[in-house]
């Protein structure tokens, strides 16, 4: 059980090279070094990173659920926003 | 206990690689003690991630030891089926893990040393040997840099703290000599380009465990008179509790697999 002085932490793994940082979850730590140390000892123990973020969970700001309508369903009837109109040439393979 | 002890031909060359799979064994099952029981989730996975490491490497030099011996013993009997007395670990890992600061403390004088040893042993003549101390490496030098971080933040933490790790230093301190220890067997092996000799580390070790101490605000022993006997099998109260254990299995079951 973590004490509550410890504070939270996001870990983001890259698990290939080109590939973005993809957040995984999270720990407690008591500062950035051992954030680090023990994302590579949760989160990678099976070969599944090349590079770890640990960002403080405090340094994130998050949209507010309550506001979803708002924020989102605006979207949704915006079929046009999708890149599905255009004809494809075979020749460009694989986009 | 129904099933009899085996025994060992111990060759300079099988007993090297014995004494090096004891340590990694037995101090693997030290930590294996706190799966499930440190103080929180993120050290026990630190932990059982290390306990992993060393019984990887004990596997890898039990199977070797067997092999040179030639005989009909294996890696399994080899860690099950012998006594107190046969076991040839170094008394330090085998002290008990104590509060998070005494197993630290140990992790941090064993690994500061297996960190150079396994990086000076991938020279080595023998190229079962070097292959080992190739994948042992890495994995040593991050058990060194997680006992470190620890040391730091234990020592220049809170008060209490700091005096539990100032106690687990002053207990385990007299510890630390044998990993020096060279005996004639072995110093056949160093002059054969097959062994290393660990007097050669001893200045770096002392740099490097001075360095970490001192950024932790505590302070090594002046006291230079150091333990031994683990080596040939002159072993501390505690080693037997901890065999009772890990062998209890294969001693009630013999050749039980799973």
């Amino acid at each position: 059980m973590a004490t509550p002085n410890t504070p939270l932490w996001e870990v983001f793994i890259r698990s290939r090279n080109g590939l973005a940082h993809k957040h995984v979850g999270s720990l407690h730590a008591s500062d950035a070094t051992m954030a680090l140390q023990a994302a590579r000892d949760i989160y990678t123990r099976r070969g599944e990173g090349l590079s770890i973020w640990v960002v403080p969970s405090t340094a994130i700001t998050a949209s507010d659920p309550a506001e979803k309508g708002m924020m989102f369903e605006p979207a949704e009837t915006k079929i046009y926003r999708h890149p599905t109109f255009y004809e494809v040439p075979d020749e460009v393979g694989h986009m | 206990m129904s099933v009899a002890n085996i025994q060992v031909s111990e060759t300079p060359q099988v007993l090297y690689a014995l004494r090096r799979a004891d340590d990694a064994l037995i101090l693997g099952h030290r930590l294996s003690e706190w799966c499930g029981h440190a103080p929180m989730l993120e050290e026990d996975m630190a932990l059982s991630n290390i306990a992993l490491d060393l019984i990887g490497q004990a596997r890898e030099l039990y199977t070797y030891a067997a092999k040179i011996e030639g005989k009909d013993n294996d890696e399994d009997k080899l860690a099950y089926l012998r006594d107190v007395r046969q076991y040839r670990n170094l008394l330090l890992v085998e002290q008990p893990n104590g509060d998070c600061a005494q197993t630290l403390v140990r992790q941090f004088f064993y690994s500061a040393f297996a960190d150079l040893y396994w990086r000076a042993m991938m020279n080595s003549r023998d190229a079962t040997l070097a292959a080992i101390a190739a994948k042992s490496e890495k994995e040593s030098a991050y058990h060194l840099r997680h006992a470190s971080e620890w040391i730091i933040r234990l020592g220049d933490g809170t008060e209490e703290s700091h005096a539990r790790a100032q106690a687990a230093i002053d207990y385990l301190w007299a510890f630390s000599g044998e990993m020096f220890a060279v005996d004639a067997g072995e110093r056949s092996l160093i002059h054969a380009g097959i062994a290393i000799d660990p007097e050669g580390l001893r200045d770096r070790w002392l740099n490097t465990v001075t360095g970490v101490i001192g950024e932790a605000t505590l302070t090594l022993p002046q006291n230079d008179w150091m333990q031994q006997g683990g080596r040939v099998g002159r072993h501390s109260e505690h080693l037997g509790h901890l065999l009772s254990e890990l062998q209890s299995m294969q001693r009630t079951f013999p050749g039980l697999t799973w």
